[in-house]
């Protein structure tokens, strides 16, 4: 029956169809694309945000061979002591803290621990969060209803009070590396795993109507391709929104718990907001530099991240989104018609194009739509979409 | 062109505009050097495929376009009362304002007195927190100081003008209250109640119901006798074409190719693009029945030939949608007969709500049966469950109304096409299938390359055409076809219902044809059955039913539907109005 289908051993589609050109894969990387759409003030944003990142993950990356000390070394390599509260100099860039510490190592090394809690965090909520949003999303019901009262339930707690408990119930609130880190990272899993889940069960309910699932119902697709290869797939455009958002407010979680002493034991880790409470009685006494520095590292990152996704949520839109004014006088004139080649190009008998088909097998194609002159057509739905909306 | 400026002078001239938008994909020209002119009281109609620029040749009128545009060349309305306000006005007496170069405060001056938009969905552009007479007075408000009664006044007026009954009281009723050509009705009430010398209506009866339609073309009909407006018509619809319009100008590509009176235009098109659109437009009788003798060979040829089992058989269908707290359910369906015989096409045909796309739905296993019996391919689908009917499926094509979003944008042409065939194991995977699909493609004539393509890089009509070919995978026994056609533009849908029409003729699969216009379902279907509110009025051939209707409502039906010929239009725009 299959041959059926071919009507007649038409002759090869001419060869000369021309695929629209794809820009290079690196072209089409998340952020590089962004980068290349955006325009003025939309771009100075991305790219201030990106170096901001950029200077983030490299001191965390590279933080053993940037920092002159270790964070928990107290003395030099000839065993002398750096001293309490020394004041900005040679050996110290940044002075010492209170309990003698070199502050620039502690800023650096505190990066790698900010980092690491963000990425066990975000990979701990993303995880579970599209799992649930999916599920609940899709099959809606009971299940749908229970997993949403749960969600709120979770939001009207205080996030930090939410953090702080987790800190207590992990690591009993007295914190090793990576039980400082793991209680931290956790605490932002459960304060996080409902935003991701609304987000998430929120698309998956308007794809789940798009008529490409109905279309795949129809030909009998199991439920779990369905979710994952139609539904998953175009439900997580507003994700990395969300991750870099989330990171942001990751990073002011663990310095708002280290502030309030659920953080990390300066023998175990850097943690930026420890080393500002420990800075909180420096400061009447005019010494500036121990608590300055850590807050300028959390402001800046947090700031860095922030840009980023702000950008990408304006760059995501189109309305948002910022253009170049077209020139006057443009010199390339966009066709704009919907059918491409367009009606002209398929002859005046219209309609009638395919019957002379059937009479005319050697060029099978000609008739229809030319496929030549099929990239116009492409460059016209967005003149389509620029027209008619609006 | 310059012709029809004679007479008294133009409500707008529009000279020389050029639009280009910036995208992302580079700078469009939507609109190169169209020059048109409105005399008072005359309708225009601005004709052409989606993209031609005509929507937005209409909406420079009154500056509407948004801030991406860039245009060029006048657009001068006559002006009424903001001469000594602008510099530049004409001394000669007739004040004209150049929209295209009017301060933001300036423009909004103009719209709505001198020039008013009806915009194509009545429901989405009336605020629903608001009663109508609120909305309506809301223009008067914006243009001069008047008192809370006065503008009630006005406005009731304005409704007892479209013809709202009893306007006093349904003046504070809100948007939901009324029916669609109601709406849309109130919309106009809305541009007219500040008598503005010109109404640019965008495709005003496009979401209509074709019965609705006619009486919302009466009343635009009306206004330039009436009242002197003039009127600028957006449309792609030469029916409504025909029945309304003095002057007809067709776009093509973002300009205007052809500009002519309308006799004139449908008795000798000059312009090539012209006579296609004519040509591609679906008549009622036009089908040459060539295909009887066709298809008669594969009746002959099938087995048992003599009483073939119906491939759909309907008996008593009803389909429910649970109604909300404390409401009745809605009856979709109401005790529908039908079947369908295999290599048949029936064509259902309805207006919105009257339970035909609910009814392929549930042949298609999309919505559950509530009561009586429909039998598709031999499975009851009253009560069915999803692993009975999971191998009827593969017997059973579905081609969506939207060519749009009935694919995933994410995966390639190829790979949707071949998505039945992964999913009932005939291929392993997509790239497995992919000479099946290269096939498929080729049937419904789209070049292989098409097959690497996502969907967006496709037109409309190659697109429904590839969902064609997604139908066809399986070889399907059934095609159920929900309004395939009513996305696109006149002269795409005649040529994918061509194609529809011969793979039909090659394949003899028996389908359900699902359309709204008669002309469409007359071109294709063996049967044609009528649905009303749920309940099937009428069923019969092609020949039956549109040239001898039995039921009052398919008179009406056929009488409502505008031809695409100015004089026979006059002719049945009487005969309707005796109807009504």
């Amino acid at each position: 029956m299959a041959t059926a289908l071919t009507p007649e051993p038409t002759a090869p589609a001419p060869v000369a169809v021309a695929v629209p050109e794809r820009a290079a894969w690196w072209r089409r990387l998340p952020v590089v694309h962004q980068l290349r759409q955006s325009v003025g003030v939309q771009r100075t944003m991305l790219v201030l945000g990106l170096v901001l990142m950029a200077v983030f993950l490299l001191s965390a990356i590279f933080a053993p061979l940037l920092a002159p000390y270790g964070f928990s070394q107290l003395r030099d390599a000839s065993g002398e002591a750096f001293g309490a509260q020394q004041p900005p100099s040679a050996e110290h860039l940044l002075g010492t803290t209170v309990g003698g510490y070199d502050v620039l190592s502690r800023v650096i090394w505190g990066s790698r621990t900010a980092l690491m809690v963000v990425v066990i965090g975000l990979l701990l909520s993303v995880f579970l969060g599209i799992a649930f949003g999916l599920v609940s999303g899709y099959f809606g019901g009971w299940l749908d209803r229970v997993a949403v009262v749960v969600a709120d339930a979770v939001y009207s707690f205080p996030s930090l009070l939410l953090a702080i408990l987790a800190a207590i119930v992990i690591s009993g609130g007295q914190a090793s590396v990576w039980g400082g880190i793991m209680a931290t990272a956790v605490s932002i899993t459960v304060v996080f795993i409902p935003q991701y889940f609304r987000v998430v069960r929120a698309e998956v309910i308007r794809v789940k109507a798009e008529a490409f699932v109905e279309s795949a119902r129809v030909i009998g697709t199991p439920h779990r391709r369905i979710m994952t290869r139609h539904v998953l797939r175009n439900s997580t455009r507003t994700l990395p929104l969300i991750v870099t958002l989330n990171s942001s407010e990751a990073i002011l979680t663990l310095a708002g718990l280290g502030f309030l002493g659920f953080g990390i034991e300066p023998t175990k880790g850097a943690d930026w907001g420890y080393d500002l409470n420990k800075a909180l009685s420096d400061i009447a006494a005019g010494i500036w530099w121990t608590s300055v520095w850590p807050g300028v590292a959390i402001v800046l990152t947090v700031l860095g991240i922030t840009l980023v996704g702000e950008s990408l949520n304006d760059l995501a839109d189109p309305r948002l989104r910022r253009r170049r004014r077209a020139a006057r006088l443009a010199g390339t004139v966009g066709s704009t018609t919907a059918v491409p080649g367009g009606v002209l190009a398929a002859g005046a008998q219209g309609a009638d194009g395919i019957d002379g088909l059937e009479a005319s097998e050697q060029d099978a194609l000609d008739p229809l739509e030319d496929p030549v002159a099929e990239p116009r057509g492409v460059a016209g739905t967005g003149g389509d979409e620029g027209g008619s909306r609006s | 062109m310059s012709a029809q400026t004679t007479g008294p002078r133009a409500v707008v001239d529009i000279q020389d505009l050029t639009v280009t938008f910036s995208t992302d994909g580079g700078d469009v020209r939507a609109v190169r050097g169209v020059s048109l002119s409105v005399a008072p009281g005359e309708v225009l109609a601005v004709v052409g495929e989606s993209g031609s620029g005509k929507t937005v040749t209409a909406r420079s009128i009154l500056g509407l376009l948004p801030s991406t545009a860039t245009t060029e060349g006048a657009v001068l309305l006559s002006d009424r009362a903001i001469r000594d306000e602008v510099e530049g006005a004409d001394d000669s007496g007739t004040p004209v304002v150049d929209v295209t170069r009017l301060r933001p405060s300036l423009l909004r001056k103009v719209r709505g007195r001198d020039a008013a938009m009806v915009f194509q969905e009545p429901s989405s552009v009336l605020n629903p927190v608001f009663p109508v007479g609120w909305q309506i007075a809301e223009g008067l408000r914006a243009h001069a100081n008047v008192s809370r009664a006065e503008a009630r006044e006005r406005a009731i007026e304005a409704l007892r003008q479209v013809g709202i009954p009893d306007p006093e009281h349904r003046v504070d009723h809100y948007p939901h209250q009324f029916s669609g050509g109601q709406k849309q009705r109130i919309v106009i009430a809305q541009a007219l109640v500040l008598d503005p010398g010109l109404i640019i209506a965008d495709e005003p009866t496009t979401a209509l119901d074709v019965t609705v339609q006619a009486e919302i073309l009466e009343l635009l009909r009306r206004l330039p006798k009436e009242l002197g407006t003039a009127v600028v018509l957006i449309t792609h619809n030469m029916g409504v074409v025909a029945d309304l319009a003095d002057r007809v100008a067709v776009m093509y590509d973002g300009e205007i190719v052809e500009q002519a009176d309308v006799q004139t235009l449908f008795r000798a098109p000059r312009h090539e693009y012209t006579k296609a659109l004519l040509e591609a437009v679906p008549k009622i009788g036009a089908r040459a029945r060539v295909t009887e003798p066709a298809r008669s060979v594969v009746d002959a040829s099938a087995p048992a030939a003599d009483a073939p089992a119906p491939v759909v058989e309907a008996r008593g269908l009803r389909i429910t949608y649970p109604g909300r707290l404390r409401q009745p359910a809605f009856v979709a369906v109401d005790g529908v007969d039908l079947s369908i015989a295999p290599g048949e096409v029936l064509g259902l045909v309805g207006e919105s709500g009257s339970g035909k796309t609910t009814i392929g739905r549930a042949i298609a296993g999309l919505t559950p049966v509530s009561g009586g019996s429909l039998e598709v391919l031999g499975v009851e689908m009253n009560g069915v469950k999803e692993r009975q009917f999971r191998p009827v499926r593969r017997r059973i094509g579905f081609v969506f109304q939207d060519p749009a979003t009935s694919f995933n944008p994410l995966l390639t042409i190829a790979q949707c096409v071949a998505e039945p065939l992964v999913v009932h194991g005939v291929a392993r995977d997509a790239s497995a299938a992919r000479p099946r699909v290269d096939e498929l493609l080729e049937a419904v004539q789209l070049p292989r390359a098409f097959g690497d393509r996502f969907p967006h890089e496709l037109s409309g009509g190659q697109r429904q055409r590839a969902s064609l070919a997604r139908a066809l995978a399986l070889d399907p026994e059934l095609l159920i076809a929900d309004e395939p056609t009513s996305a696109l533009d006149v002269s795409v849908q005649a040529r994918v219902l061509e194609l529809f029409g011969r793979l039909q003729e090659e394949l003899g699969f028996a389908c359900l044809f699902v359309s709204h216009d008669l002309a469409v379902v007359d071109l294709l279907a063996d049967r044609i059955a009528v649905l009303h509110r749920g309940v099937l009025v009428e069923e019969g051939t092609g020949d039956q039913v549109l040239a001898d209707p039995q039921h009052a409502y398919t008179q009406r039906l056929l009488a409502s539907l505008p031809v695409p010929d100015p004089v026979e239009q006059a002719g049945r725009r009487e005969r309707w109005a005796a109807l009504r």
